[in-house]
């Protein structure tokens, strides 16, 4: 390096930079042990501090025993499985539409369905109450139609309406990736397939749907994680029988001042995504590519 | 390609219209109804009224604006220019320290956004730094959620850009300085407005983060709209919805011009 001055630049190149390499990564890595990774172990630091003062289990006891936690974790796994299994169908099946069975307008809505991503999620649920409220449209049409003084549709404050509200605006995270592995598909396979007689069914079946296995599991992934993350559909349906472990958290910590067990819920939350998240990965790059 | 005859076309079609516009064109068909509406009894809203813009255009509705612009503007341009040292970085480290680097930086999207503002609350209350009760505590979160995407995108991109290019202008007698400055970020300009589009309208529409810890000085639109319905203004609560898909789309549409004007180049 000392040898190298502007009449041998070629030497001089990246291959011996005058710092490490790893002393570049040390700025941004400080930064976000600052931001981040500081704040989280503060927030495990003082799930083990009741307001009562020392350091013990007690809040995790406390925290455990209660009903409205329990309800919470269940409300919350099952909501997160569910909405994933719907929107991995529901993106296979439309993304397959858009790319396989493509009609005019198709790359309008593979075009829509990019700018739904960039829009928050909250926005669903305020839809949902238009359309599915206590005087939204659909009652509005039953009322109009059968001239009962109230309509049938009354699920919106149940977790069925949270459901609802996840798989809408979830799935379009599975038919981004979707729509993508579609695009790198040779259609002379399909074809192929298709002149040796097989039929629709079982050309997605046995060609289709090994491809999109990879996307599947990516999309899903994400689906999964962010659906476990999910506040502001929840927050937004308003109902108090619908509670996930961020809706406690946020109770615990701003309606209730109970900054320990809000810590403690926390903690269980970021166990619970990170883990399945990063089983998901694991289990998925085995399964997929 | 996939199905032939007519008929079966025309049934999957329709079959796909029947998913898709009630699940996904509804919803903002809807909500865009809605802010235009003072009433909603029937199948239609009812009560044609620009009222609810008018609402949504002042006072703190339009602070809100302005503190939405300026949190999503300041995070992603933080988040930006960190995610892209960072990725960086990471890419002149070896394979297992750059394994670390990912999962350390991709961490924030598997922790629930929630559980980021009651961290940041915990340790911005207390010395050594203390920010609650300011703008700052609001924009550190937002930043630290959105990182994570900024790193994400830029990082795949430095993989699929082609090494011929700076071994070249090394091999021409370019510092690294220059090797990054001239061609290494040109090359990765396209990427990296995109980058900034998905940072600004994750910012623009960041909720869960925010309700931990706003001050009440420094409301974004998202939490806002919140307390519009959750008083039952819905009609003001959509137009300010409106307001806020409009200007998300306007900043995307203005970064998208930037991408294709630098892919030309």
């Amino acid at each position: 390096m000392a040898s190298a001055t502007l009449s041998t630049p070629a030497k001089a190149g990246i291959r011996a930079p005058a710092v490490p390499a790893w002393v570049w990564a040390l700025p941004p890595v400080a930064l976000l042990a600052l931001v981040f990774l500081y704040p989280l172990a503060l927030v495990v630091q003082q799930s083990f501090q009741p307001d009562t003062g020392g350091t013990s289990i007690r809040p995790y006891a406390d925290v455990f025993a209660s009903e409205a936690f329990r309800e919470a974790l269940w409300t919350t796994v099952w909501l997160a499985l569910a909405s994933t299994a719907g929107c991995l169908v529901l993106g296979f099946v439309l993304a397959l539409v858009i790319a396989f069975v493509p009609f005019p307008g198709a790359r309008a809505v593979s075009r829509f369905v990019d700018v739904f991503l960039s829009f928050p999620s909250f926005l669903i649920t305020l839809a949902l109450l238009f359309i599915y409220g206590t005087v939204g449209m659909a009652n509005g049409l039953w009322t109009d139609v059968t001239g009962a003084a109230e309509g049938p549709f009354r699920f919106l404050t149940t977790p069925w309406g949270v459901l609802l509200a996840e798989i809408t605006y979830f799935t379009p995270f599975v038919m981004r990736p979707l729509l993508a592995a579609f695009s790198q598909l040779d259609t002379a396979q399909l074809e192929a397939a298709s002149s040796l007689g097989a039929r629709a069914p079982r050309i997605v079946r046995q060609v289709i749907l090994p491809e999109a296995l990879p996307a599947l599991a990516s999309g899903g992934s994400l689906v999964l994680v962010l659906c476990l993350n999910e506040f502001g559909i929840v927050l937004f349906t308003g109902a108090k029988d619908v509670t996930t472990l961020p809706m406690l958290v946020y109770g615990k910590a701003i309606l209730e001042s109970d900054y320990p067990g809000a810590c403690v819920v926390a903690v269980v939350n970021v166990l619970i995504s990170v883990g399945l998240y990063g089983l998901y990965r694991v289990v998925s790059r085995r399964a997929g590519a | 390609m996939l199905v032939h005859s007519r008929k079966a076309k025309w049934a999957v079609w329709a079959l796909f219209l029947l998913l898709f516009l009630p699940l996904f064109a509804l919803p903002l068909l809807v909500v865009l109804g809605a802010s235009f509406a003072t009433n909603w009894s029937s199948v239609l809203p009812s009560g044609p009224t620009t009222a609810n813009y008018e609402a949504a255009t002042r006072g703190e509705a339009l602070q809100a604006l302005t503190t939405s612009l300026v949190t999503a503007l300041t995070a992603s341009l933080l988040a930006l220019a960190a995610g892209t040292w960072a990725a960086l970085a990471a890419a002149a480290l070896k394979r297992r320290s750059r394994k670390v680097m990912d999962a350390l930086f991709v961490l924030p999207v598997a922790v629930p956004s929630v559980v980021v503002g009651l961290a940041i609350l915990v340790a911005f209350s207390q010395p050594p730094v203390l920010l609650n009760g300011t703008r700052w505590i609001v924009i550190i979160a937002h930043t630290v959620l959105v990182t994570a995407f900024a790193y994400q995108s830029v990082s795949a991109a430095i993989t699929r850009l082609d090494p011929a290019y700076e071994q070249a202008a090394a091999s021409l007698g370019a510092g690294p300085a220059q090797v990054l400055w001239r061609v290494k970020l040109p090359l990765l300009l396209p990427s990296l407005t995109a980058a900034a589009g998905l940072c600004f309208a994750l910012s623009m529409g960041e909720l869960s983060a925010t309700m931990m810890l706003y001050p009440p000085d420094w409301t974004p639109l998202p939490v806002l709209i919140h307390a519009s319905t959750d008083r039952g203004a819905l009609f003001t609560g959509s137009a300010i919805a409106v307001v806020l898909m409009a200007a998300t789309l306007l900043v995307l549409l203005a970064v998208s011009r930037i991408r294709t004007r630098a892919s030309y180049r």
